[in-house]
Parts: structure tokens; C-alpha cells; sequence
């Protein structure tokens, strides 16, 4: 693309590279190098979320087994269920945000980049206290769902749910701070020229779903923060004795649950959005309908929630319109497959690459997982399915259907572009077929088992139920689903050691990420684009960006609809102070599960962590005042067209 | 029997007819997008046809057209899916006329069961094992005396949560004699696997024999061994947990046992009512289900067998 070399790389260099060694990579502020730090961190904790669901698997293969007790079995789903949701799912997505993002809207660093430096260390800090609790026999106890009273103080007595609770904080917060820097970055540091209507899909998912995580995440944190305070300081909000309510706890942590289900679930049709368009070779089709989609789906997401609820006895007429609303949310998701199949049956020549053969089995899988969504829907319907194992297989076909397959499609896209290497195509063949058949194996009799009565949660169940053969089958499948993974680690390995260079744009993709080399210098980008088009990479750009200090760190901010060059913001250094935070957060946090004056204590180092990350330096004081620009100085940043 | 497609009442029946109707429509809908989406990925491409622009906005204009019926299309099937459950719905939700009222109150992990009455005289206690009347509507009053459990006869209704402070309401109606389970259907606890339930649908005359013989109070002792039972009962931690109408024992803690020889179960639908099942489950209760709420009550041979003797007598 850079025809025109207006920048010297050198220069850029200097200002943007981390400083060398150890210190260097803990106080790094590089949106790439962190979301390198939350894919890897990510993908460690679904393995072993997955290993305990291998264990449990096992333990249901046959009729009364007595492999592991009902104590650990209680354990192992509520980790299960907790770490994919809240260590493994959405953090994830968030780090294709965080990689992402940037470089496709065509600016040098995230906003607000050592917030996210921070949000990666409270988070790996608050897995890290969930998983270690397990190994300490505390780990969490009373499902991901957390029902109280079952987790309230009489029934989950000692530390297991305080940890569990204070591991939903953590997270929570990580996962806060990265949306509002991923809504700032979309919607001020695009590229000029970037209008409304020529961002990137997969960067209008992110941008919905960072505002989803905006709305819901408050819910949950405020139902655990309430279920902490009656489990350490005796407070009665979920207790029905005194006159707290147990619904309650449901309708909060449902508020967030079912939007939660999407948060994870649309940063992932962005992918297939990209995906699809760049190997059916011509731009996504119904661009308008598909964002529209987008954030119809994510304004209905909050109108669902009672449909968890339709059991617990809510009058009925306010459940039909929950059943309405679930209902509707399908239109839009319609709307999506149907654009889809659209691109795919007006492209040009198809290429069948490992993203690809993802992307459709995305459709055959997740096609089903929203129509059994259909079925939950209804009142009737899920009184009889409702927390049976066809609500097991329902979820996984979304969840693993609608959002994995379209990750690992999205993995096999962008691995080139974040480490500079190609995975392999064979292996990656392999990891697809072995995923989709163990897949469809493993959950697709869960159907069958919910509708012959089988329940959620139990740790065993008696030969006279005649559930024994489809369980089995069950636990054959999720044997090949991981070997399918072990396919996919030994393919990243040998890939990162020995694969195929891949050139900065291998795929022969349009959005910006594919301008620049692989993986990306520290900079991101040497100059700076005007984006005239939804294609930028298929014409060369009309102009650049000049104007910008080169011996600090800046970026350029544009306007929020028509994306003018509006200022020069500056960007941070790197720092050590968000890993000091982030360690005195953590001792707040650990610490107030055992004593509520921790919080009164706790701020102290918080207090003084926070202090020194906002000390000004002489440096950034006169940093500052070289962005302050005077256009009379005739240094405003501006546009410089490139005559032919 | 057990099982939400294999019904053996109105309500249940009701539901797996939508169900079918459900699944059939969904079943169409998938071959027809999947088939769509392979002819898409398939079809061979005149590639110099769509090379042209022109050419190009034909082919996106006919596309435009055929996702605005396929729209249209999928909201005339959701509005007939979501129809056709209001209806099921407002069948299911309807009040039945002069039911038998049977009060349900969920612990971890058994089901205590209370048929209700308006002569006091004529309420009757039990647990674990529901008899209910075939072709009469019963109404199920719930409610938990601990956490959320939920109460699930797929074969006869669908299910409905008991929640501590809330009372909620479901309907069974049985159609013919037989023998149904169930299973708590929400996270309850430890046991929450082992906390099965049986529907015993009585025709009308064997329910009221039931019903009749259920009303007495405890069998007295017949033998020796039995008297001695009993004394074991009421002289060990048993009655500050469980009664026997007759006795002094009259604790609401556990199950009733007044007419624990009735039933074929113990240990909330687990384990076959045999004596040996019974010592065994009186001698260490978590061996069978870890984390259950009764205590192990370690008896001398002698006595235990007493016991056995006494409570296999309680018909």
C-alpha cells in the first residue's frame, strides 16, 4: 500500500518500541503485544476449563459411577461453566478487540492504553485466584449461575462462593475497562475518512458489544456485590426470612446473563463477516442490514432475560412478552445468515481455506443451536426443557456453534497478521473435521437425553433411566473434540517454530490490518492513510496524515461521524505502575474476602499505586504542551494529498 | 416412566404436540438454509458474467429480493410458532376446577408431601412418593423450606420451581394407572442427582383406599422385636427428626415414616425399600448419598434390627 514513504520507521521506532528485556515486558502499554498476553492466557484457561469438562464427561459415561463425588463433580461444572463464560469466552473476544480494532480503523495504539495493560493483569489475577482455589479444594460450588440461597451464607458456608463472587469482580472490571477503550478507539481514533459507513463489521461488533458490556456487566457486579455483602457483613438482600427476595439474584444476574450469551456471540459474526467476505472474494453483502442486525440484536438482549425464568411461577402474561421478545431476536440473526449466504452465492471464486470451512460449520452448527433457541422460547415448550440436558446441548450449539467455530476461524485468519507465520492448512483441516464430528457427537444426543428427562448438574444418574448409551456416545465425542485441540496446539507450535512466512497480507484481504507487515511493528502503521472507501487496501489512498509530533507517542483524533482530523492526543509510555495497581487491586479484592475492612485498608496501597501512575513526569508535561497545537505554528495535523 | 415425549397425561401430551410442531418447522427451515448455503458454496461461477458491474448489481438486486421474502417468511413462522404457544399456554395456565390440593415442600434432598383438607382429621402426611387419583386435576401447592429445587414429572406436566417465600402452583392429571419419576430439576445441593421423586396414579378407588389406610396412625408393634423397635426409634436421635403418628415421635424435620412400609422407596426414590437397604441407609446414610442432611446413626446389631423390623412393619 505504501507507495509513498512519508514516515521514518526509524524515528517511529524509537518512540514506540518497548523498552528491551524483563521490565520491558511488564510495563508494555502495545495493544499487540497485551492481546498476544490475552489470547495465550485465554486459550490456557480453556484448556482447562475443557480438561474439566473431559472429567465429568468421564464420570457420566456410565451409570453410577463413582469416579468423582458429588462434592468435586459441583465444583468442576461451576469452574467449567465460570471459566468459559468469564476467563475463556469473553475475554477472548475482547482481545480480537484488542488486537484488532486499531490496527482495522488505521490508529497506532489502543485508548487508553495503560488501562488495558491493567485490565490484563486483574484479570489474569482473578483467574488465577479461581483456578488455585480449585486446587485448594475452595473452588466455586453452586454453578456459574450462582442461585441463591444455595450460594447465599446458610447453605455455601466457608470461602468457596466469597472466591467465586470476588473472582465475577475481577473480571468484570477487565472486562469494563476494555469495552470503554475499544468504543473510544472506534469512534475516535479511526483513520480520516473512516466514515460512519466504511468501518470495518467486525469492528461495528466490537463497538456493539462494548456497549453491551457497558450495560450488563453492572447488573452482575451489583447481584455479586450484594451476595458478597450478605455472605461477609450479614446483609438480607436474598433472604426471603427478612424480607429480602431469592427471584431477585435470578432477574439481576439475568439482566447480565442473556446479553452476556450475545457479548460473546457478536464479536464473533464480525469475524464470519470479515472471513466470508475475504474468501468469497467481494465485499460482505447487505453491509447496512448487517450492522443494523448487529445492534438491533444487542438492544433486544436486554429484553429477554425472564425467559431463563419461566419455571420460577412469574404471572404469565408478563412471560408472554418475554416469549415475544425471543422471538424477535431471531430476525435479525436471520437477517445476518441470510446477507451471509448471500456474499457467499454472489463472490467470486470460493476458497476453501481452514477459516472458511470454520465459517460453515458455524452455519451448520449454530443454525440448529438458534432454532432449539426458537423452541426455549416458548413457555410451554421450556417448562418441559428447561435445566434438562436439552438446554445443555441448546447452549452449547450457540456457544460453542456461534462462537468458537467462528474464533477459531477467525485464529486461522488472523494468526499471520499476529505472529508474522502461517498455521498450516493440513493440521488446520484436521482440527476442523475432528472438532465438528467430536462436536456434534458430544452435544447432539444431549437433546435427546433432556427429552427423556435427563436433568443438569447431576454428578450421577441410575441404569434403570436407559440414559447410559447416548452418554457414552456423549463422552466419545468430547474425547475427539480434544484431540481436535491437541491438533490445534501442536499446529500453533510448530507453526510459531517453523511455518511459512506469511507477507503482510496472505489472504489477500481489503480491511486495513492487511497494510501493514506481519505482525506489525510497534508503530502499527508507518503513515497514516486516509480511508476513502469500505475496501481501503483495493485503491491507493488519496492521502495522508502528516503533522503528527514524530519524538512522542500521538495519535490522531477524529470526529465521531464523519472522522475529521479533529486532535492530537498523546499516548503513554510504557509504565510500570498498571501491574502495581493491578497487584494492589488484587490484595483489595483477596483480602475483602476474608475481612470487609480490607476495603478500608486495601485503598491505602491502591491510593498510592494510583498516585504514581498519574505523577506527571517533566517529559510528559512538556509532551503535553508539544500537542497543544496552534494552527498559526501551522503544525495542526492535516491531510496530505498525494497528486498522481 | 420418564420422559417429556412419552406422556401419560393431557398437559404433557399438549406440550409434545407443540413440540412436534416445533421441531417439524424447525426441521424444514435448517434443510432449507443449509441446502441454500451449499448451493451457494457449490455453484459454479460464471466468473466473466460477474465480472461486470452491471452484471454484479443484477445479481445483488435479485439477492436483495430473495433475503426481503426470506424475511418476511421468517416472521409469519415466528408469529405462528409464537401463536400456536400463547394457546398451549392459556390451556396450561388455566385454573382446574375442584382439584384435589396436595401441598409440596422441597428440602435437601426429599419431597415432603401434605394432602390437604378441610377436616383437619383428613389430612394425611407423606413423602418422596406421590398417589394421585387418575382423570381428577390435582393441584400441586409449592414451596422450599431451604433452596430453589424444582418439581419435574415429565411424562405428566412440565416442571415448576419451588422457591423459599414464594409459594407456586402447578396441575397434574394423570390418564391411566401406572407408575411415573421424576427428579428435582434445579441445582439443589450435593444430592441434588439423588433427589428423585414417584408418582404413584391410583384409578379413583385405589387412590381412596390408599388415602384411607394412609389416614391411620402408626401400626402398633405386633412382636417383641417390633415393641423393641420402637423403643430404639423413640429413644435415639431418630424422632428428632421424623414422626410416626401414634408415637410421641412427631418431629417435621425428615420424612414422615408413619407408613413407611407402604412405600417402595427410600432415601427419596433411590434405593429399593428392602430391610437391608433400610439398615444400611440408617447405619451410614452418606455412603449411599454423600451430603444428604441425615446423620449416621451407629446402632448395635440388636438394635438396628429391631428397627428395621419395627419400620418395615409401619404399613
Amino acid at each position: 500500500m505504501s507507495t509513498v514513504q512519508l514516515q521514518d520507521k526509524r524515528a517511529l521506532e524509537a518512540v514506540w518500541a518497548d523498552p528491551p528485556g524483563f521490565m520491558g515486558w511488564l510495563k508494555t502499554v502495545d495493544h499487540k503485544r497485551i492481546a498476544r498476553r490475552y489470547f495465550v492466557t485465554a486459550l490456557v484457561f480453556f484448556a482447562l476449563a475443557g480438561l474439566l469438562a473431559l472429567v465429568m464427561r468421564l464420570q457420566l459415561a456410565r451409570a453410577d459411577n463413582t469416579l468423582v463425588g458429588p462434592d468435586l463433580y459441583n465444583q468442576l461444572f461451576s469452574l467449567h461453566g465460570s471459566a468459559m463464560m468469564f476467563l475463556f469466552a469473553v475475554p477472548i473476544m475482547q482481545a480480537a478487540g484488542i488486537f484488532l480494532v486499531p490496527l482495522m480503523v488505521g490508529t497506532r495504539n489502543i485508548a487508553f492504553a495503560r488501562l488495558n495493560a491493567f485490565s490484563y493483569w486483574i484479570y489474569l489475577f482473578g483467574g488465577l485466584l479461581i483456578f488455585v482455589a480449585f486446587v485448594l479444594n475452595i473452588g466455586p460450588e453452586a454453578g456459574w449461575f450462582a442461585y441463591v440461597p444455595l450460594s447465599g451464607p446458610q447453605y455455601s458456608a466457608g470461602k468457596r462462593t466469597d472466591i467465586w463472587a470476588q473472582m465475577i469482580t475481577f473480571t468484570e472490571a477487565a472486562s469494563l475497562i476494555v469495552a470503554i477503550e475499544l468504543v473510544v478507539t472506534a469512534f475516535r481514533l479511526r483513520a480520516p475518512g473512516m466514515l460512519l459507513r466504511r468501518i470495518p463489521l467486525l469492528v461495528w461488533s466490537q463497538v456493539v458489544t462494548s456497549f453491551m458490556v457497558i450495560f450488563a456487566m453492572p447488573a452482575v457486579m451489583l447481584a455479586s456485590s450484594f451476595l458478597i455483602s450478605d455472605r461477609l457483613v450479614s446483609t438480607q438482600f436474598y433472604n426471603p426470612a427478612e424480607g429480602g427476595d431469592a427471584l431477585l439474584w435470578q432477574h439481576l444476574f439475568w439482566f447480565f446473563g442473556h446479553p452476556e450469551v450475545y457479548i460473546i456471540f457478536i464479536p464473533a459474526l464480525g469475524m464470519v463477516s470479515e472471513i466470508i467476505a475475504t474468501f468469497a472474494a467481494r465485499p460482505a453483502f447487505g453491509y447496512l442490514a448487517l450492522v443494523l442486525s448487529l445492534a438491533v440484536t444487542g438492544f433486544f438482549a436486554f429484553g429477554l432475560w425472564v425467559h431463563h425464568m419461566f419455571v420460577t411461577g412469574l404471572p404469565p402474561a408478563g412471560m408472554s412478552f418475554f416469549t415475544a421478545a425471543s422471538l424477535v431476536i431471531s430476525i435479525p440473526t436471520g437477517v445476518q445468515i441470510f446477507c451471509w449466504i448471500a456474499t457467499l452465492a454472489t463472490g467470486g471464486a470460493i476458497r476453501f481455506t481452514t477459516p472458511l470451512m470454520f465459517v460453515v460449520g458455524f452455519f451448520f452448527i449454530f443454525i440448529i443451536g438458534g432454532l432449539t433457541g426458537v423452541m426455549l422460547a416458548s413457555v410451554s415448550l421450556d417448562s418441559q426443557v428447561h435445566d434438562s440436558y436439552f438446554v445443555v446441548a441448546h447452549f452449547h450449539y450457540v456457544l460453542i456453534g456461534g462462537a468458537v467455530f467462528p474464533l477459531f476461524g477467525g485464529f486461522y485468519y488472523w494468526f499471520p497478521k499476529l505472529t508474522g507465520k502461517r498455521l498450516s492448512e493440513r493440521a488446520g483441516k484436521w482440527n476442523f473435521w475432528l472438532f465438528f464430528i467430536g462436536f456434534n457427537l458430544t452435544f447432539f444426543p444431549m437433546h435427546i437425553l433432556g427429552l427423556e428427562g435427563m436433568t443438569r448438574r447431576v454428578y450421577t444418574y441410575g441404569a434403570d433411566t436407559g440414559w447410559t448409551p447416548l452418554n457414552l456416545l456423549a463422552t466419545i465425542g468430547s474425547a475427539i473434540i480434544a484431540v481436535s485441540v491437541i491438533v490445534f496446539v501442536v499446529n500453533v507450535i510448530l507453526s510459531l517454530r517453523r511455518g511459512a512466512p506469511a507477507g503482510a497480507n496472505p489472504w489477500n484481504g481489503t480491511t486495513l490490518e492487511w497494510g501493514t507487515s506481519s505482525p506489525p511493528p510497534s508503530y502499527g502503521f508507518a503513515d497514516l492513510i486516509y480511508v476513502g472507501s469500505r475496501q481501503p487496501l483495493k485503491i491507493t489512498p488519496l492521502a495522508y496524515v502528516t503533522g503528527l509530533p514524530t519524538r512522542m507517542r500521538t495519535s490522531l483524533a477524529t470526529t465521531l461521524a464523519d472522522a475529521r482530523p479533529d486532535h492530537i492526543t498523546p499516548d503513554p509510555n510504557p509504565s510500570i505502575w498498571p501491574l502495581v495497581t493491578a497487584l494492589a487491586v488484587t490484595v483489595l479484592f483477596i483480602g475483602s474476602i476474608f475481612t470487609p475492612w480490607a476495603l478500608i485498608w486495601g485503598s491505602v496501597p491502591v491510593t498510592i499505586a494510583l498516585i504514581g501512575w498519574f505523577w506527571p513526569t517533566e517529559k510528559q508535561a512538556r509532551d503535553l504542551q508539544a500537542c497543544e497545537v496552534k494552527p498559526e505554528e501551522g503544525r495542526a495535523p492535516r491531510l496530505v494529498e498525494i497528486g498522481p | 416412566m420418564h420422559s417429556a415425549i412419552n406422556t401419560a397425561g393431557p398437559r404433557a401430551h399438549e406440550i409434545a404436540e407443540l413440540m412436534t410442531l416445533f421441531t417439524a418447522v424447525c426441521a424444514v427451515v435448517y434443510l432449507i438454509v443449509i441446502g441454500v448455503l451449499i448451493w451457494a458454496l457449490l455453484r459454479k461461477r460464471a466468473r466473466a458474467r460477474l465480472a461486470s458491474e452491471a452484471e454484479r448489481e443484477i445479481a445483488d438486486r435479485k439477492a436483495r429480493h430473495v433475503i426481503t421474502w426470506a424475511t418476511a417468511l421468517t416472521v409469519l413462522i415466528l408469529i405462528t410458532l409464537g401463536l400456536s404457544d400463547f394457546f398451549v399456554q392459556r390451556s396450561l395456565f388455566t385454573p382446574p376446577k375442584d382439584p384435589l390440593r396436595v401441598l409440596i415442600t422441597g428440602h435437601q434432598y426429599w419431597w415432603e408431601i401434605e394432602y390437604d383438607h378441610p377436616d383437619p382429621s383428613q389430612r394425611l402426611r407423606t413423602a418422596n412418593e406421590l398417589h394421585i387419583p387418575t382423570g381428577k386435576p390435582v393441584e400441586l401447592v409449592l414451596t422450599s423450606r431451604d433452596v430453589i429445587h424444582s418439581f419435574w414429572l415429565p411424562s405428566i406436566s412440565g416442571k415448576k420451581d419451588l422457591i423459599p417465600g414464594r409459594v407456586n402452583t402447578e396441575v397434574l392429571i394423570a390418564d391411566k394407572p401406572g407408575l411415573y419419576t421424576g427428579q428435582c430439576a434445579e441445582f439443589c445441593g450435593l444430592q441434588h442427582a439423588k433427589m428423585r421423586l414417584v408418582l404413584h396414579a391410583d384409578s379413583p378407588e385405589d387412590f381412596e383406599k390408599w388415602r384411607q389406610q394412609q389416614l391411620q396412625p402408626g401400626r402398633e408393634p405386633a412382636t417383641d422385636t417390633e415393641r423393641r423397635g420402637r423403643t430404639v426409634f423413640t429413644s435415639t436421635s431418630c424422632v428428632l427428626c421424623h414422626s410416626v403418628q401414634g408415637t410421641d415421635a412427631s418431629a417435621t424435620v425428615g420424612p414422615d415414616l408413619t407408613h413407611i412400609a407402604s412405600r417402595g422407596t427410600i432415601a427419596a426414590g433411590t434405593l429399593p425399600n428392602t430391610p437391608d437397604n433400610l439398615a444400611a441407609w440408617i447405619l451410614a446414610p452418606h455412603r449411599m448419598k454423600p451430603g444428604v442432611q441425615m446423620p449416621a446413626t451407629p446402632l448395635p446389631p440388636d438394635d438396628l434390627g429391631a428397627l428395621t423390623k419395627y419400620l418395615a412393619s409401619l404399613q
